[in-house]
């Protein structure tokens, strides 16, 4: 698909029409187009490029529902001067959008398959599309799977969804934290170690992860261990980005640009490069 | 193809009728010590009667004893100065209560005449346009730029110390991408170029100039300085299966080795005619009402490149060579289906440590037969029981 996009590097203004906070250094924030009536059509997977006036730009995975295109939801945690101003902005404040830019999880490939869904902090943000999308098509898939790991408690996103995620009967989801105090009740210890305690067809999975690179690299060699082809496994890849349609050079990983190419790679597509140092 | 001669006193007129059809028109001149590429109004500003010499972190500008006109190789210049300029202002941003209005850059583009451009940096333009004009997105100011320039090549009567187009197949001879091309013959006292048109639009402005058709004494003439200066050529890469070289030693004790010269100095990415990595930058007046945004040419030698949060994912100074040159000679291929190395040298000559890339890639290809050797000595030694493994012992010394 060639498609000469005129402009790409001009950011449109957006609307924060409301912020909600998830942890005690991640929003999300929920933009609406200011010409009122665009939608922005994305697909689960896929980031825009927020730019905060004067400050600069970042992006920022796309963590709202893909069949929802008017609402616009970015979580963001505050690491960075762009973050922290991007945090910083209140409801009726204009921000910058470009995009949507790069590649999507495999939501139509993963149609008739069970889902292993494994993500690692606030990469759950970019898995919440996926999410909404299974769930509106729930009766399209096998089982579906999420673990979801986090620091500690504190860290987890999107809890209340989460809870009513775990009430459902038909979807099947375990959180774990690295550290907790006394009061806490559920899991704890590294992601990993909920893959043996998840039942599926290894044959006719398709999992997909998000996380940091250390976790995605454990979590893989789990899954290979329980029998998932390289082919059925998706990974999403985070590099240095300056325009996001792949001219600027900054987000290579070897051969392959993050920004097109990615972030969503097939791991049988980049096992060559994944897990090599400072590649 | 029409080849043709003309004299050396009527280059002026070509100058003057591209001038006259609204060109700029840049080519070498001498100015910071060097040959730089620069406005050309004049032939007697280009660099008449100089030459340079050139070696690994060495340049030098030497007199010539005639009165060649292009009688020298390529200088820190590269034609990317034009059409993918150091600095350029994307758009103009202004507040307007919470909202913010956006002012696209509405300047009007130049167009370009080049006049010497040599067949290495006649690749490496065609190397940028695959980058910039040939993927899913366009770059908008290098396309409206590189449409409309005017390419006058000329080919290399000379060789300099670290060129190496033969190697990488793109030179010393034109053979595309230009709308004239050039060779100049120096015999005794006649001066001329043979010239050759590449496009319909060469050829008409070629018309509108005193020449006459070339003999084939005189075309021989020029293909005997071609052959000339491709014998001369001051380095050779072997590029047989250089990608899987690459793509095989992302892990190999040479890459060390080098980060033992490297300073990471970005020096070989501003040089190099085909290196088009760029940042961009913010920035606002003292009220915050108004602020800009600028494209800069970036460098993937610097530590801020490859930063994520968490740290930069190229820390090491090994790491940031390996990636440096295994995109120029292997990954370039996989992403835009060319080499991403022309040959031209510079980032040899302009290396102050004079970190050289064709000894790189020969240590690392050679480290690998000497492998190879050494283990089919060792099998023979099995066999024999006799032979020593001596002075095989320091493969990746430094040389």
């Amino acid at each position: 698909m060639k498609s000469i996009i005129t402009e790409p590097m001009i950011p449109k203004p957006f609307r924060i029409h409301r912020k909600l906070k998830e942890t005690h250094d991640t929003y999300t924030i929920e933009l609406e187009s200011t010409n009122g009536a665009d939608g922005f059509p994305f697909s689960a997977g896929q980031f825009n490029m927020l730019y905060i006036f004067g400050v600069g730009e970042v992006p920022i995975s796309i963590s709202s529902d893909p069949s929802m295109p008017k609402m616009l939801k970015h979580t963001a945690r505050s690491v960075g001067t762009v973050t922290k101003a991007l945090l910083n902005l209140r409801r009726g404040d204009i921000l910058g959008v470009r995009g949507p830019f790069g590649s999507h999880w495999p939501v139509e490939e993963a149609v008739g398959n069970d889902v292993v869904i494994v993500a690692g902090g606030i990469g759950l943000a970019p898995m919440r599309p996926v999410l909404y999308s299974f769930i509106s098509h729930r009766d399209k898939y096998g089982k579906i799977i999420l673990l979801y790991g986090a620091r500690t408690p504190e860290d987890l996103l999107y809890k209340k969804e989460l809870e009513l995620w775990r009430g459902r009967f038909d979807l099947e989801v375990k959180v774990i934290v690295d550290s907790a105090s006394g009061n806490w009740r559920g899991n704890v210890g590294v992601v990993t170690t909920l893959i043996p305690r998840i039942q599926f067809d290894p044959l006719h999975t398709v999992a997909m992860i998000c996380g940091p690179e250390v976790m995605m690299r454990y979590t893989l060699k789990e899954l290979q261990n329980c029998g998932i082809k390289n082919e059925n496994i998706f990974v999403s890849m985070e590099r240095n980005m300056k325009c996001g349609i792949c001219l600027c050079g900054h987000c290579q990983f070897g051969p392959k640009f993050v920004c097109k190419d990615g972030p969503v790679f097939c791991y049988d597509h980049i096992k060559e490069l994944f897990g090599k140092r400072e590649i | 193809m029409n080849i043709a001669i003309l004299e050396c006193d009527h280059l002026q007129i070509l100058l003057d009728v591209l001038r006259k059809r609204g060109y700029q028109v840049i080519g070498p001149t001498l100015g910071e010590g060097a040959i730089v590429y620069s406005d050309l109004n004049s032939t007697a500003n280009l660099p008449i009667g100089w030459t340079d010499e050139q070696d690994g972190g060495t340049y030098r500008l030497k007199k010539r004893n005639d009165k060649a006109l292009f009688g020298y190789t390529v200088g820190p210049h590269s034609w990317k100065k034009y059409l993918l300029p150091s600095e350029l202002r994307l758009w103009k941003i202004k507040r307007n209560g919470v909202s913010f209005q956006i002012v696209t850059e509405n300047e009007a583009t130049r167009k370009f005449a080049f006049v010497g451009v040599r067949s290495c940096d006649i690749h490496a333009i065609s190397v940028q346009d695959k980058v910039f004009m040939n993927g899913q997105y366009i770059d908008q100011h290098y396309t409206s730029q590189r449409k409309d320039t005017f390419i006058v090549a000329v080919n290399c009567g000379k060789a300099g110390g670290t060129c190496f187009c033969v190697s990488m197949n793109t030179g010393p001879k034109a053979t595309f991408g230009f709308d004239l091309a050039m060779t100049e013959i120096i015999e005794g006292k006649n001066h001329y170029f043979l010239v050759e048109t590449g496009t319909e639009l060469g050829a008409e402005i070629f018309r509108e100039i005193p020449h006459k058709q070339a003999n084939e004494k005189e075309k021989c003439a020029a293909d005997d300085i071609l052959r000339k200066t491709a014998e001369q050529m001051g380095r050779s890469m072997d590029t047989s299966n250089i990608k899987d070289l690459f793509y095989r030693n992302h892990e190999h004790p040479r890459w060390n080795n080098v980060a033992e010269r490297c300073l990471t100095c970005a020096n070989c990415t501003m040089v190099c005619p085909t290196c088009f990595c760029t940042t961009v930058e913010d920035v606002t007046d003292l009220m915050s009402e108004h602020a800009e945004r600028w494209r800069k040419l970036d460098s993937c030698f610097t530590m801020d490149f490859s930063y994520i949060h968490g740290g930069s994912v190229r820390a090491s100074t090994k790491s940031r060579y390996r990636h440096w040159i295994t995109h120029k000679l292997a990954t370039w291929i996989d992403q835009f289906g060319t080499s991403g190395c022309v040959g031209c040298g510079r980032c040899i000559t302009w290396c102050p440590v004079a970190i050289d890339i064709t000894e790189e890639v020969h240590a690392i290809r050679e480290s690998e037969t000497v492998i190879g050797k050494q283990k089919t000595i060792v099998k023979e030694d099995i066999h024999a029981n006799t032979g020593t493994l001596s002075g095989r012992t320091s493969f990746f010394k430094r040389p």
